[in-house]
């Protein structure tokens, strides 16, 4: 809107500052929280397509193969995104994972309780140590990266010593036949999409085995949980007022409070909704692989931290998005993968998420500067 | 004449042995700017606190619409409608204006648990709150961190105008500002008298009191030296109460400054023009 004469200014007074820079598309993607990781999915994509093109990584089983691995990483990454901009971290995510499958798998194998009730088990205990963990937190007032860290301990202690106890055991399978008439149990070991895969094959898009079934079967329930968890936390985040509580009790705590939000709630919510998460990735695994053991998850917790820092979250909380940490998962994911497939050696695969990380973090305090320049 | 909205009856707030206020006789009127001056350590802090529902008195009344009131929260003093924009203004930087504007109190549309914020609504009256204001703000969705420090008060202010704030309460707002964002600050004070609000507007600058108000209450060590209408003192004699009399070789000086930024400032509001 162009005002050259001061006079119609005064007259008509826009509610639009005519200050207003004309931004560019790419300025204003560059203020995006997830920019970064959105532009590193693309360089992921390049660096494979040219480096494993003809190892079957973008054939249908390899595609499925990353797909599910990035999103049993992104069903994690999507709490701890949450929390993280919120100001918080749980590190007890990984045990919780471990701690859960049991929880599954022991009631089920041992004491001859349907599967479905043992998975209600299993989110009860889970919410209710999550709220225990966020009371703690908000009670003492200490750093809830200390208080989680206890709580990796404690629970991958209590999950390898009651697996001990009660099953002699550290690793209990046989869940896949106890679950097989579950009406529960497919919801999280089962697959969707068959139908579809079968037409693929008979319309010759997809491949097929020598009996004639396609290569592919159908895709892992996780995948499904992952994309409707990322909607559901990206809804609140930008949507709901919950949202606005979550950014206002990461970015400065005393003056939510002030303003009336409970940011207490907010904390203790969020804390049951990491672990929430990580039980969700604990029944798709148990239910699908069909054993559980005391040592799953381990280091999951930190996985799922550098997933949401690629993803643009600010370690320090007040600024992130989902659909960031939904990224840093893939990247994750089709890195592991990626390198299996061009044949390099995995060792490579930490240095590569390590030298990420810290790009990751410088760049974020770069776009963190950015928009609280004064302009 | 219109009734004082608040009325302080002969109120003393101490704090154990501490004598923070002693017998206090003030009345505010709607659509005046009331002053509040005095040192450090006279008791302007505690006198708004009182109003603002932290403190209780120790003794003597407080008087809201000619109700004698007992504040038991601030949650109780704003639901009144006395706001309090203090120093730390309550906001949160990494957030957007209209994120801010609205924290604690979104506008949903919508149904049970799928009513959404809604953003668009709440974009268009976060800028129409600062637009009535004179505050004229690029984008409603530019983080807060990206304004200045006047700008940021005007935002408190707005904000605790939109929300049916009566009475405002500012605790040296422009304590932390230059000389042009403070103008800023004080054309939102004048805008909000202009529409019928009450303003408490500490301060200890003469400088930024003078021009906008209507009384002048100055204390000094918890008690009053008396409330004066604007007509009736001149700012030397309010400087001459404030520090005291004695100074004169301090208060000379602080003159000579007053009436350099004063000519500085009227230029400055010239050229804004
Ligand atoms: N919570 C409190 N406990 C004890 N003494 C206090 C408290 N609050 C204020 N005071 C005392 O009351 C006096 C007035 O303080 P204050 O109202 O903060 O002054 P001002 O805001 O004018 O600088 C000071 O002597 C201060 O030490
Ligand atoms: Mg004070």
């Amino acid at each position: 809107m162009p005002i050259t004469n001061s006079s119609v200014n005064n007259t008509v007074q826009p509610l639009y500052d005519e200050r207003i820079r004309a931004q560019s598309v790419l300025q204003k993607l560059l203020l995006r929280p997830d920019f970064g990781a959105l532009a590193g999915v693309i360089l992921v994509f390049a660096i494979f397509a040219m480096l494993a093109n003809d190892s079957g990584m973008f054939a249908a089983d390899g595609i499925l193969n990353w797909t599910t691995v990035s999103a049993q990483l992104a069903v994690l990454a999507i709490g701890a995104c949450l929390l993280m901009i919120a100001g918080e971290f749980d590190l007890s995510i990984g045990s919780m994972i471990g701690f859960a499958g049991m929880v599954i798998a022991i009631p089920a194998l041992y004491w001859g309780w349907p599967v479905w009730a043992s998975i209600f088990l299993a989110f009860i205990t889970s919410l209710a140590l999550g709220a225990l963990i966020g009371y703690t937190v908000v009670r003492t007032g200490l750093p809830s990266f200390i208080v989680s860290l206890a709580f990796l301990f404690i629970l991958r202690g209590l999950t390898i010593a009651l697996s001990i106890l009660f099953t002699n055991k550290t690793i209990v399978s046989g869940v896949s036949e106890v679950a097989q008439d579950d009406w529960l149990a497919p919801l999280f070991g089962g697959e969707f999409g068959s139908d579809f895969f079968i037409w693929l094959s008979k319309h010759d898009l997809l491949a097929t085995y020598a009996d004639g079934s396609p290569l592919v079967s159908g895709i892992p329930m996780i995948v499904l949980w992952c994309l409707l968890l990322a909607a559901f936390a990206t809804w609140i985040l930008l949507y709901s007022p919950y949202g606005n509580w979550i950014f206002a009790t990461g970015g400065d705590e005393k003056a939510a409070k002030n303003v009336g939000v409970p940011t207490a709630k907010v904390k203790i919510l969020l804390f049951m909704f990491t672990a929430f998460c990580a039980t969700l990735y604990a029944s798709c695994q148990v239910l699908e692989y069909g054993s559980a053991a005391a040592d799953r998850g381990v280091l999951k917790e930190f996985e799922a931290i550098i997933a949401v820092v690629i993803g643009g979250t600010l370690l320090t909380g007040g600024y992130g998005s989902v659909l960031g940490a939904l990224c840093g998962a893939l990247i994750f994911g089709v890195v592991q993968i990626g390198l299996f497939f061009s044949g390099i050696n995995s060792d490579w695969f930490r240095v590569f998420l390590g030298s990420m990380l810290l790009a990751a973090v410088l760049f974020n305090n770069f776009i963190r500067q950015r928009i609280s320049q004064h302009s | 004449m219109t009734k004082p909205i608040i009325e302080l009856q002969n109120l003393s707030r101490y704090f154990g042995s501490v004598v923070a206020l002693q017998g206090i006789n003030i009345q505010i009127m709607p659509g005046q700017v009331h002053c509040l001056l005095g040192d450090n350590g006279a008791g302007k802090s505690t006198l708004i606190k009182t109003l603002a529902g932290v403190h209780r008195p120790s003794s003597g009344h407080l008087l809201i619409d000619g109700q004698a009131t007992v504040l038991r929260s601030p949650k109780q003093a704003l639901d009144l409608g006395i706001a309090t924009v203090y120093q730390d203004l309550a906001l949160v930087p990494l957030m957007s204006i209209t994120r801010n504007f609205f924290l604690g109190r979104e506008i949903t549309k919508g149904w049970g648990p799928f009513a959404y914020f809604d953003l668009k609504t709440a974009d268009h009256i976060a800028l129409k709150g600062l637009a009535d204001m004179g505050i004229q703000v690029r984008d409603p969705s530019q983080t807060v961190a990206t304004l200045s420090g006047g700008e940021k008060q005007c935002l408190a202010i707005a904000r605790a105008i939109y929300f049916g704030a009566k009475v405002l309460i500012l605790d040296e707002p422009t304590a932390a500002l230059g000389v042009k964002q403070s103008a800023k600050v004080l054309k939102v004070i004048a805008t909000a008298k202009q529409r019928g609000l009450a303003v408490i507007f500490i301060t200890h600058n003469i400088h930024h009191a003078y021009p906008v108000a209507d009384q002048f209450t100055l204390l000094k060590r918890g008690r009053t030296l008396g409330s004066f209408a604007k007509s009736s003192v001149s700012r030397e004699q309010v400087l001459e109460m404030m520090s005291g009399g004695s100074e004169l070789a301090e208060l000379e000086q602080e003159l000579a400054e007053f009436s350099y930024n004063d000519a500085h400032t009227t230029q400055q509001d010239q050229a804004q023009l």
